[in-house]
């Protein structure tokens, strides 16, 4: 095909072309970078927010007591069935004898032992109980609702309020993260038509021979937009580096966690690789979308 | 057979000057074309829209089959390849040798290397510059410039070549020999020629078909023509 017999003079010339406005390159490339790497941080930022967010919802736990009244064949059968019969909740649930509680709680320490072991085999003053996990948790306030509504059951607890600021703070960080990578993304588009259209002027007149002899738009345009991914991925070089050893050290420096124990970051491997190419691809992109978009006035005369 | 067919084209530009008013015209394969007329009465209007810069306002213009005023920007590259064309200011890439400066259109067009090299030698013989292959343009005088440009024009083997005023920036010894290579061109290769010219000596000279324009009106459409100055 021809535009493939082609396609070698047209990636030479985008190195040709790079070179020869060489400082106006470099300073394209190296505003990319500063954008890039920006972009790469809010992206290691927003992938570890959501991690965490991942995590504290894994943990979020419905924890249900039974009253008193409550038979061994309620509580394996009929109220387990109806909870699970919930949509929200993840099957199966957990359940806790009070015979189960006593137990563990007798081995957690000898205090209660002491004062459980005193305790008659039928006459155990603790509840039985459900360990439920639900599969949306922003619909966690509804489905203890509906818990609640049914019989026998006592107390639904799951650290109300609490859960609710988490998911709202959430929701925000990774709004903003979004907003600041999106804002971001436009700037280096708008930056690199700006930087291909002061090249494309200084061969306004070739395009215009190369129109007038009947080249077709399409290969007018593919010799710009290959300059524009290479502008973009020679840009994306130092963020990757900063992302991929900054990451790392950042990771060893915190062992892996942040503040305390609760906040855990993404171990570097593979994530650092994948944002990695994330840049990557968005460096190339956003250099061929803006390209693009730049020789388009050149291309209707 | 005609080449071209042009059926009562109106031009108003955008700022509301109408630079041609209902014009017909035939122009036949293998011919040769004085298109005359004072300054502002429509000769550039007229090459322009033949190769699609500008667009009639009204009225048809079909070149060798296509249909030129309903061309589609994105297409326009079809009817270029058809044709050749030619301005007064020659155009020419000042980094480039007469060579590549030939080989260019070729280029521009995906052609392959073996048929590059073969066509501009070829074309650049036509034009008698083989002598000056490896010069740059600023190095040559504006007759050989000219003659490069028509090089260019003519390396794809164009069945229609366009000239508005190719000898417009040459004096009179230098615009007789473009327009020889020009009358070489037609009758050598049989390539049909549009000429838009203000040099009355060479059209009386030449005794080709003129079209004449006034105002934008054609006044005057002869086989053989002399410039008229009573017409115009
Ligand atoms: N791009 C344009 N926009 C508006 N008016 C134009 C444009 N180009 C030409 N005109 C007008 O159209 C008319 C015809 O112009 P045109 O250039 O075709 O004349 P011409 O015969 O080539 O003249 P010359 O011999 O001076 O080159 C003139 O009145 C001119 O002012
Ligand atoms: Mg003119």
């Amino acid at each position: 095909m021809k535009l493939f017999r082609m396609f070698g003079r047209y990636v030479r010339d985008a190195f040709k072309s790079v070179s020869r406005n060489l400082s106006l390159s470099i300073a394209s490339i190296s505003c990319i970078s500063i954008t890039l790497i920006v972009v790469g941080i809010a992206l290691v930022l927003s992938f570890n927010v959501d991690n965490f967010a991942k995590i504290i919802k894994r943990d979020v736990t419905i924890v249900v007591f039974l009253n008193q009244e409550t038979t061994e064949d309620e509580f394996n059968h009929t109220i387990k069935a109806k909870i699970e019969k919930l949509q929200n909740v993840e099957k199966p649930i957990v359940l806790k004898s009070k015979e189960e509680s006593k137990k563990e709680m007798m081995a957690e320490s000898d205090v209660f032992k002491a004062t459980m072991e005193t305790w008659p085999e039928e006459d155990n003053p603790l509840r039985d109980s459900y360990l439920i996990k639900v599969k949306d948790i922003e619909q966690i306030k509804d489905t203890v609702q509906k818990i609640k509504t049914i019989d026998k059951v006592e107390v639904v607890d799951y650290g109300e309020g609490m859960v609710e600021q988490l998911i709202e703070a959430f929701k925000l960080v990774e709004k903003i993260t979004i907003i600041i990578v999106a804002i971001l993304i436009v700037v280096t588009v708008f930056l690199i038509i700006n930087t291909i259209k002061l090249t494309i002027f200084s061969r306004k007149r070739e395009i215009s021979i190369m129109r007038l002899v009947g080249a077709s738009n399409i290969s007018i345009k593919i010799p710009f937009i290959i300059e524009g991914m290479l502008i973009g991925a020679l840009g994306s070089i130092i963020p990757i580096v900063v992302v991929i050893y900054g990451y790392s050290a950042l990771y060893e420096k915190f062992g892996g966690q942040l503040f305390s124990a609760l906040i855990k970051l993404i171990s570097p491997e593979p994530f650092i690789y994948i944002v990695a190419s994330a840049v990557l691809v968005i460096g190339i992109l956003v250099g061929m979308l803006g390209s693009g978009r730049a020789v388009r006035k050149y291309l209707k005369v | 057979m005609d080449l071209i067919n042009i059926k009562h084209v109106n031009k108003v530009y955008k700022n509301g000057v109408t630079a041609i008013y209902d014009l017909s015209l035939k122009i036949k394969k293998g011919d040769f074309v004085f298109v005359i007329g004072g300054s502002g009465s429509g000769k550039s209007t007229l090459i322009k829209m033949l190769y699609r810069e500008e667009r009639p306002t009204s009225g048809e213009i079909i070149l060798g089959g296509l249909n030129v005023a309903k061309l589609r920007n994105s297409k326009v590259y079809k009817l270029r390849r058809k044709l050749g064309i030619v301005f007064q200011d020659y155009r020419l890439l000042p980094k480039l040798t007469v060579y590549e400066n030939v080989a260019f259109a070729l280029e521009a067009i995906g052609a392959r290397k073996e048929e590059i090299k073969k066509k501009t030698i070829k074309a650049i013989d036509l034009v008698g510059l083989k002598s000056k292959l490896r010069t740059y343009p600023t190095e040559l005088s504006g007759g050989e410039q000219q003659r490069v440009a028509i090089a260019r024009a003519i390396v794809n083997n164009p069945k229609l070549l366009i000239c508005d005023e190719p000898t417009g920036n040459l004096d009179p010894d230098m615009s007789r020999e473009i327009v020889s290579v020009l009358d070489t061109i037609n009758k050598e290769v049989g390539t049909t020629i549009i000429m838009a010219t203000h040099d009355r000596e060479i059209v009386n000279e030449m005794k080709k078909h003129v079209i004449a324009l006034k105002d934008g009106r054609l006044v005057k459409d002869f086989e053989k023509g002399t410039y008229d100055n009573e017409v115009i």
